[in-house]
């Protein structure tokens, strides 16, 4: 236990990717099964215990300290968890600490109470990063910046393995995953994926642009609109029935709709949408859907979910990954034409002559519910990962904007010395005629670190004011910011919330009073949409 | 020992700071003044300007070094254990186990001894004698780190997670912000203990506390400054600055550099986090709330003020001790960071 506490206090304050990877990969390797296994199951999610309630806790820190200390403790800390552990003392008779395993196989067998009285021997013989850790673990939020899919990267790290391979095995798998240590760390065999409602992984599209198009042959593709949704693999069999994101994430729980729907077997590549009669909903309506634990019948009638299909990879008990494109689509559409399937239509394939064609196609069309092309080489097998050449997603032009930059604010890691966060803003009416800025966004990336340096530099020379980590800057620079989508929200000051906003260009040679108005922004809304 | 004088007629707090009365003089004073008695050399206890000073040879030394000598400032070192009467009171200094030559200032009135603590800790410090409780009528404590989540860690346990780091990252530069006196020289001797004996770079700014320590006999090791190094990578380094640094365009030189900071705020997640530290190591020259607990039991005092910090909760303890406490309001101290 000590060990892992000491992974995800380092993990909770390390803001890198890679750092993130190398404090896993190194606890993987020197962490003895199953207590690697478990700490897998922590960081992707997988355990489930019946969580302690907050009640508990205070409970235990009233007593502790009496309830004026422990108010105005939680107050200053503020986390609850955090609290408990900090306030308690460790007494060195109550043994040694127990291990990752001990905790989570008593957990999983404990009566709810028997539970306060493990707790409070563990908490005893734990220090205070022990504590959290173990709070943390058992409040159900690790809250530590670690995605699934990175663990399991960490994971196929340690065994040189594509992260694909792990993902494919996974879902055949439980904690502690004992065999697929063995396999990743002891040359033992590849664990079978021969399960009900696997996880397949997914074939990924490498982006492109007009001018590289014109190296391949159009003849050899096929074009799809690019929905605007979420990419989800259906997959089942043996009578378990489940809904994967791309990254493998199973998502089954917030869709039951679609769930109840799958009245078939196989494996199917498609688009998540909020379908509404004919009219696909905005991206905003799916999210509503998003990370949630209850979905309510309203939530169901109002925002109805579907799934646009566009690829077979099982069918029934055949595995069709093999196959071309082309064979893969006949199939597809044979199985679609079979019987009505509600909840489940197939996305048509975009019928072009040459490139200039589909680029016209693809001008001219302006649903909101679309991001662009995908391209898909007729003769390419389904492959896992993001294989360079057969598929391609051609996104359609970003909205692009001129904005006045208002604040910077330091970033984080590598960049902790740079103003690396900039907010912007645009011109609007203050009420009495007079012009001002109303900030509209916050942008990140989208620079080289050469524009980094320079805007870095053009911040510290130009600030007005200091707030903490932020500063104000004169408003004299104009940044074009490009955004994928835009949609109205009552959250943010100006009333609009940018999708995918990053630094397009800076433009030193364009004056701030020309900049775009909040109105301007305002008319590139799609109607419809309600935030 | 007399429970007829109240001890807030002989000392008591002013806009410049604690007044002893029946000796003219005042502890720590905010403003320069005529008469001052120093318990150690962090600004927000040793200013400058006064027209005479009161301190441990060791504090006045570290005040010279700071305020350009203090030619202007008549000068009385007093020793651990040694008194001298002033006015109608008998002074003496006894370590307060804070920083190099911080000091516990006894005051002796009419039969009455009040002890002001400044700041103290309690735990083993390399660099500095440590604390000793002396039994008093009325005991002046410090409550930086007042509240029961404070639970100061050990400090080898803290000093492992940096070397723990540098086994993980050994490519990266480790860069710890310290405060540049007492907590810059504490790191190192630390690290020494833990057996890190390869060169520690030093920003510019701890310079000159690093040689005075020296000058005092604290051995520090092979200490180096970062401007002064040719062809140097800083891979798996370990390079001390001032917290205000580690957020500056200066660590740019360094091979991705992991910011580290020292601080006993860094045993909540929340201040860590605010810092911009991705390795907190909280190692404090403060008492944590069991060492002022156990302070005002071994003192025995009948009478505790509480002062900067969190004093609502001390008093709060202290009462439920059978203690009579208060909270005493002091001009010019730094509630929160600062040379803590």
């Amino acid at each position: 236990m000590q060990a892992f506490a000491r992974l995800l206090d380092a993990l909770s304050f390390q803001p890198a990717r890679n750092a993130k990877l190398r404090l896993i990969e190194t606890y993987l390797r020197q962490t003895p099964d199953p207590d690697r296994g478990w700490a897998l199951a922590a960081l992707t999610g997988g355990l489930d215990f019946p969580a302690a309630k907050p009640a508990l806790l205070r409970g235990f820190g009233e007593d502790k300290i009496g309830a004026e200390l422990w108010h105005w403790s939680h107050d200053y800390v503020g986390d609850l968890a955090e609290t408990l552990a900090l306030i308690w003392e460790s007494k060195p008779e109550a043994g040694p600490p127990p291990a990752l395993g001990e905790v989570v196989e008593t957990l999983q067998r404990a009566t709810k109470m028997q539970t306060p009285a493990i707790l409070e021997r563990w908490l005893d013989s734990l220090d205070s990063t022990g504590r959290w850790a173990l709070l943390k673990l058992l409040t159900g939020a690790l809250r530590v910046g670690v995605s699934a899919r990175l663990a399991k990267q960490a994971a196929a790290n340690i065994g040189n393995q594509p992260v694909a391979e792990v993902e494919e095995v996974w879902h055949a798998l439980a904690p502690p995953y004992r065999p697929l240590f063995d396999w990743l760390t002891r040359d033992g065999p590849k664990p079978s994926t021969n399960m009900g409602g696997a996880f397949l992984p997914a074939m990924l599209a490498n982006p492109i642009e007009r001018a590289e198009l014109d190296t391949l042959d159009p003849a050899h593709f096929r074009a799809e609109w690019k929905w605007d949704g979420i990419r989800v693999q259906i997959s089942s069999s043996g009578g378990i029935k489940r809904l994967y994101s791309r990254a493998g994430e199973d998502v089954s729980g917030a869709f039951p709709d679609i769930v109840d729907a799958i009245d078939f077997e196989g494996v199917f590549d498609g688009e998540l949408l909020v379908r509404r009669e004919e009219a696909i909903a905005p991206f905003n309506d799916l999210q509503q859907r998003l990370n949630r634990k209850v979905v309510t019948p309203r939530m169901l009638k109002e925002h109805p979910a579907h799934v646009r299909l566009y690829d077979a990879l099982w069918i029934e008990d055949e595995d069709l990954r093999g196959l071309p494109f082309d064979e893969r689509r006949a199939r597809l559409e044979a199985w679609m034409a079979l019987k009505p399937r509600p909840r489940f239509d197939l996305s048509p394939l975009v019928q072009f002559t040459d490139w200039a064609h589909l680029a016209q196609l693809r001008e001219e069309m302006r649903s909101d519910g679309i991001e662009g092309l995908m391209l898909k080489r007729a003769d390419s097998p389904y492959l896992a990962g993001r294989p360079k050449g057969p598929w391609f997603k051609w996104k359609r032009d970003p909205h692009l904007v001129d904005c006045v930059l208002m604040y910077a604010q330091r970033g984080h890691g590598k960049r902790s010395s740079f103003y690396s966060d900039y907010t912007f803003g645009c011109w609007r009416d203050n009420g009495s005629g007079a012009r001002e800025l109303a900030p509209v966004g916050k942008a990140y990336f989208g620079f080289t670190d050469e524009e980094l340096r320079w805007l870095d530099k053009w911040v510290r020379d130009h600030t007005t004011n200091r707030f903490g980590p932020v500063r104000e800057v004169e408003p004299k620079l104009v940044l074009e910011i490009a955004f994928d989508g835009i949609a109205r929200s009552t959250r943010h000051k100006s009333g609009v919330a940018m999708r995918f906003p990053r630094i397009n260009r800076i433009r030193t040679d364009k004056p701030a009073s020309e900049a775009d108005t909040v109105d301007n922004l305002m008319r590139l809304v799609p109607s419809g949409s309600n935030g | 020992m007399t429970d007829t004088l109240d001890p807030r007629s002989w000392l008591y707090p002013t806009p410049r700071g604690l007044y002893c009365e029946p000796g003219d003089f005042y502890v720590d004073p905010a403003v320069a003044v005529t008469r001052a008695v120093i318990t150690h050399g962090h600004g927000d206890h040793a200013r400058p300007g006064h027209r005479s000073a009161l301190a441990t040879p060791e504090t006045l030394a570290i005040m010279r070094a700071r305020f350009q000598d203090m030619p202007d400032t008549a000068q009385q070192a007093l020793k651990y254990g040694d008194s001298v009467k002033i006015g109608d009171v008998e002074v003496s200094l006894v370590p307060a186990g804070h920083i190099l030559g911080s000091a516990q200032v006894v005051l002796e009135h009419k039969g009455q001894r009040i002890v002001v603590s400044g700041d103290y800790k309690r735990r083993p410090d390399a660099t500095c004698p440590p604390f000793e409780p002396v039994p008093c009528d009325v005991f002046i404590t410090e409550a930086t780190f007042a509240l029961p989540v404070f639970h100061h860690p050990s400090d080898a346990g803290e000093i492992g997670k940096l070397l723990r780091s540098l086994e993980t990252f050994p490519e990266r530069t480790h860069l710890v912000g310290v405060y540049a006196l007492g907590k810059c020289q504490r790191v190192i001797k630390l690290l020494r203990a833990a057996g890190w004996d390869k060169r520690i770079w030093l920003h510019g700014g701890l310079q000159s506390m690093c040689s005075l320590y020296r000058q005092q006999g604290v051995d520090l090791g092979d200490i180096a400054l970062v401007s002064d190094a040719i062809l140097e990578t800083f891979k798996g380094a370990i390079v001390l600055c001032p917290p205000s640094a580690l957020s500056d365009r200066w660590t740019r030189r360094f091979n991705e550099p992991m910011p580290a900071m020292a601080s006993g705020w860094m045993g909540v997640r929340a201040r860590a986090r605010q810092r911009g530290a991705e390795l907190p190591l909280v190692i404090s020259d403060h008492a944590d709330w069991p060492e002022l607990c156990q302070t005002l039991k071994d003192v025995g005092a009948a009478k505790v003020w509480v002062t900067h910090g969190r004093e609502e909760a001390l008093v709060h303890m202290a009462r439920s001790l059978g203690i009579e406490a208060e909270a005493l309001h002091l001009a010019g101290r730094e509630e929160e960071e600062g040379e803590s």
